[in-house]
């Protein structure tokens, strides 16, 4: 077991110190690479706080349509596999609901701020 | 260094012209760069742009048109009446800046934000989705036997286009292969009419100003094929820049759209715009793939590209909103 405080914690110190501290002294394209910096640590972020829980759904998930067991990758590709050969499609049962599920958990990690995701999520509350 | 350059070229082809000043990069790659500069005349200065490959990077990629034919696309347009620079120049090796040429500047704003945001262009924004579409219309009329030699793209080869370059990625996305076969599916065959199509046609690659659409730009993707192909790339979400309900790169209706188009001569075929949204949503996610592949694979490490990497789950949720739709 590793010592604290957590990648997370960690992680989240950087981007604050960033934003605070960092941005206000710079401007210009240098400001603009700033941004996209703090970006993607905010991105680690959300991916260390959120990626167990939504793979250890996925995989129940895709267990359940697939009949197999496996990681989470195996079970994607296998899965792409199977749309592929057109042995699975949007007429199976569970299909649409299981992607548009990983989706949804995908986009609120990378870009929580689409619009498109908004909308979605604004549907499923 | 290149203002010296550009100081000789001017003064062969361009009458009057003394020199040139404030000659600045604005964008470049390794094998294309852009740069503007004015060039000094007694008539007052002439904006003018430099579109080139630098020496030793003559050969374009595969998909692109190159810049000769760029040039020649831009400057026919431009003679038919279709918004686009005039093309003042097409560089030759006694110019030694590479190949490539050198236009008007056109005045106005391409950051497709600020398009959909400022003050400035808030009268014209809702008129912007009809005038695209007139313009389009222009577009695809150009005259074919005045163009330059291009690819002919039908939507069964750009399909396994995708499917080659996705494959290559070795990158499992279940959307995307449910948006493979959908492609196949629904693929409407051939058009019976085949014309000039542009290619990269949406906001973010117009310049536009208070009184609208003021030049098309970037026409190194310029093809023949559908010319539905433009109208359905038009309206990928990714283009809206947020305002999701407007299909029209942000700006207004389908509808809009395609009475522009109709009322400029022309007819639309609305499922096969719909057919090219759907493979312009995926062909952007590919896209996106490829540049997380050039991220990893060292050519260009910059942060920027990897955050692309990590937009591709975007388009999918696009795909799945024109495939899956939930309930309304």
């Amino acid at each position: 077991m590793q010592d604290e405080p957590t990648p997370v914690e960690l992680t989240k110190s950087v981007a604050d110190f960033l934003r605070s501290d960092i941005t206000p002294l710079i401007s210009g394209h240098q400001a603009f690479k700033l941004r996209v910096a703090i970006n993607i640590l905010d991105l680690v972020t959300r991916q260390l706080t959120q990626e167990q829980g939504s793979d250890s759904e996925e995989v129940e998930r895709l267990r359940a349509l697939l009949g197999i067991d496996g990681s989470v990758t195996d079970l994607n590709r296998t899965l792409a596999d199977r749309i592929a050969r057109g042995e699975l499609n949007l007429a199976t049962p569970g299909l649409a609901e299981h992607l548009w599920a990983t989706t949804m958990d995908k986009l609120a990690v990378d870009q929580p701020n689409y619009a498109s995701y908004k909308r979605e999520l604004s549907r499923d509350g | 260094m290149i203002e010296a350059q550009l100081s000789r070229s001017v003064a062969r082809w361009c009458e009057g012209a003394t020199g040139v000043t404030g000659a600045a990069k604005l964008s470049g790659g390794a094998s294309q760069e852009t740069w503007r500069f004015d060039i000094v005349h007694p008539d007052g200065p002439i904006g003018a742009i430099l579109r080139r490959s630098p020496k030793g990077y003559g050969a374009a990629p595969t998909r692109a048109a190159g810049l000769g034919a760029e040039a020649q696309l831009m400057q026919l347009a431009y003679e038919a009446g279709v918004p686009s620079p005039r093309v003042m120049h097409v560089l030759t090796a006694v110019d030694d800046l590479g190949t490539g040429f050198i236009m008007q500047r056109v005045e106005g704003e391409t950051i497709a934000r600020k398009i959909l945001r400022d003050d400035e262009f808030a009268a014209v924004r809702p008129h912007l989705a009809r005038q695209i579409g007139g313009v389009l219309a222009g577009l695809h009329r150009l005259p074919l036997d005045k163009q330059p030699e291009l690819r002919r793209m039908t939507a069964a080869k750009e399909i396994g286009e995708f499917e080659r370059d996705y494959r290559s990625l070795n990158w499992p996305k279940p959307v995307f292969e449910l948006a493979l076969r959908w492609l196949r599916d629904n693929d409407p065959g051939p058009s019976a009419e085949e014309t000039l199509v542009h290619g990269d046609f949406r906001n973010g690659n117009l310049i536009i100003g208070a009184d609208g659409v003021r030049a098309v730009l970037d026409w190194e993707l310029a093809h023949l094929g559908d010319p539905m192909e433009d109208l359905g790339w038009v309206c990928v979400n990714s283009w809206r820049f947020g305002e999701i309900d407007k299909p029209v790169g942000g700006f207004g209706s389908r509808e809009e759209l395609f009475a522009g188009y109709e009322a400029a001569g022309r007819k639309v075929d609305p499922a096969r715009v719909k057919f090219w949204e759907v493979m312009g949503t995926l062909r952007w996610g590919i896209m996106c793939g490829g540049m997380m592949q050039r991220f990893r694979e060292g050519p260009d490490h910059s942060m920027e590209r990897a955050m692309i990497g990590r937009r591709a789950s975007e388009t999918e949720i696009d795909l799945l909103r024109l495939l899956a739709p939930r309930g309304s």
